[in-house]
């Protein structure tokens, strides 16, 4: 008897339809959010993770729409993330029934809005989410970045130190994306992963870079992950959140079934 | 037909959106009003005490609100549900925040998991366990109405850092396990109240809702 691990299919949404980019460019329609919402809620997933990456703001009003649908249908925790800037952000998200929110720039910008959010929903619902990329030279002691913009812009905060501060800050959760790896299936950046895993003390999620079933159970036993989050294996029908959850149970981890 | 009505109390703690989705999505003739009027719920058949957030807030308001009046009515009364941060405030006390007088509906403490936490079993054996316990989680039954249709060991959605530790054990009706022992469930008489989820837990949550929808308030 133990908590198992869970596996978090990721839609990243963009005017009301999910896509995914191969670093964060080159994108692929996969559907309509509600729909495929609805298939690995079938599947068995332990969560499904929103991400809203809408260029214009004017679209919020499509994105908490969608959310809503969503979370009529759909009886698992359900985590939004994308745009969440204000205290009016997180509240719109919940009543439109989200979970979660996951929180990026706007910690970098200000880290005490972390707090506040914290303070005001409780640590429960305020996830962080972080874009590491890695800095160090191959053979030297690893040392990420977070970096802004889709990656294009660097901040000078390490990832480690930022995990930490945010998690005492108050954020219950910490969303991990290898940006040197996202889209590009060769695997999460295990290094980055248990780096992150083994110093802050709530929960990690992986995040970037899955392209197979491996993978995915190689986050959890090397990474130390507590959930693994992938977007492209589920969306593009390759496996099954079942499949992955079976695969992951043969390698010893303990899952949900 | 006259239909039926549940209320989910609104002491304006958080979300209660996921909660009464859940209860109608269960539900075949039961109304589902979220609503904080102390006429509608003590009108009503099935009442829910939902909650999140840290304890002393949640007192607080229900306090101000003088929701514990119309929940100590209740439990006298009907099928009352307790979820999470419900469950907890129905205690006598908890540790959260320094120290919270809470409902004292039951005897027992709510008490911090603790730091650090050492896991006992499995592949926890020797592990530090993270807090919040965070996730699926099985749960023990013992012999309860509301466990109808649901197989022993189900898992179900948890997240929470603080447990109940219920003094009178034969109270407990799911026991949950993360590196301590704790009460996922405990119930005497007309009231249930659960630790975790439901709302939240995919099909065996939503049968746990069916059940306390059909639930008369007897053991």
């Amino acid at each position: 008897m133990a908590l198992a691990k869970r596996i978090i299919p990721c839609l990243d949404v963009d005017n009301g339809r999910v896509v995914k980019g191969v670093q964060f460019v080159d994108i692929r329609d996969a559907g309509d959010p509600v729909e495929v919402a609805k298939r690995y809620d079938e599947q068995g997933a332990d969560e499904i993770t929103f991400l809203d990456i809408t260029a214009s703001s004017d679209d919020r009003a499509t994105t908490i729409h969608t959310v809503r649908a969503i979370a009529e249908q759909v009886f698992i925790p359900l985590t939004v993330g994308g745009g969440i800037r204000t205290i009016e952000d997180i509240r719109n998200m919940l009543n439109a029934g989200a979970d979660k929110t996951a929180i990026n720039s706007a910690a970098i910008t200000n880290p005490e809005f972390v707090r506040e959010a914290a303070e005001k929903f409780g640590s429960q619902c305020i996830v962080i989410a972080i874009d590491a990329k890695k800095v160090s030279k191959d053979g030297e002691t690893g040392k990420w970045e977070i970096f802004t913009h889709g990656g294009r812009k660097p901040t000078g905060i390490d990832v480690v130190e930022w995990a930490i501060k945010m998690t005492q800050y108050g954020a219950g959760e910490v969303l991990l994306t290898s940006m040197d790896q996202d889209g590009v299936k060769r695997g999460f950046d295990i290094e980055l992963t248990r780096a992150v895993s083994e110093a802050v003390n709530v929960p990690v999620i992986a995040s970037g870079g899955v392209g197979n079933l491996q993978h995915l159970a190689d986050g959890v036993t090397q990474g130390k992950a507590d959930a693994v989050l992938a977007a492209s294996i589920f969306h593009f029908g390759e496996h099954t959140v079942q499949e992955a959850k079976e695969h992951m149970q043969k390698e010893g981890i303990e899952v949900r079934l | 037909m006259s239909s039926k009505i549940c209320a989910v109390i609104d002491y304006g703690m958080g979300n209660l959106h996921s909660a009464s989705k859940a209860l109608e999505h269960v539900s075949n003739n039961t109304k589902v009003l979220v609503t904080s009027d102390p006429d509608i719920i003590l009108k009503a058949d099935h009442v829910v005490l939902p909650g999140v957030g840290a304890m002393r807030d949640c007192m607080g308001e229900i306090k101000r609100l003088e929701v514990d009046q119309v929940v100590a009515e209740v439990a006298k009364t009907k099928p009352l549900l307790g979820i999470c941060v419900g469950m907890q405030a129905l205690m006598n006390h908890s540790e959260e925040n320094n120290g919270v007088n809470c409902l004292g509906h039951f005897d027992g403490e709510v008490k911090f998991f603790g730091e650090p936490l050492i896991g006992t079993q499995g592949i926890e054996k020797d592990h530090k366990l993270k807090v919040p316990h965070m996730g699926w989680n099985q749960v023990k039954q013992v012999a309860h109405p509301l466990w109808n249709k649901i197989q022993d060991d189900s898992r179900f959605y948890f997240v929470h850092s603080f447990y109940v530790d219920a003094k009178d054990k034969s109270q407990v009706k799911g026991f949950g396990h993360y590196g301590k022992d704790f009460a996922a469930a405990i119930s005497q008489d007309n009231v249930f109240a659960v630790q975790f989820h439901p709302e939240k837990s995919h099909t065996a949550g939503l049968q746990l809702l069916e059940n306390f929808l059909n639930w008369d308030g007897q053991e």
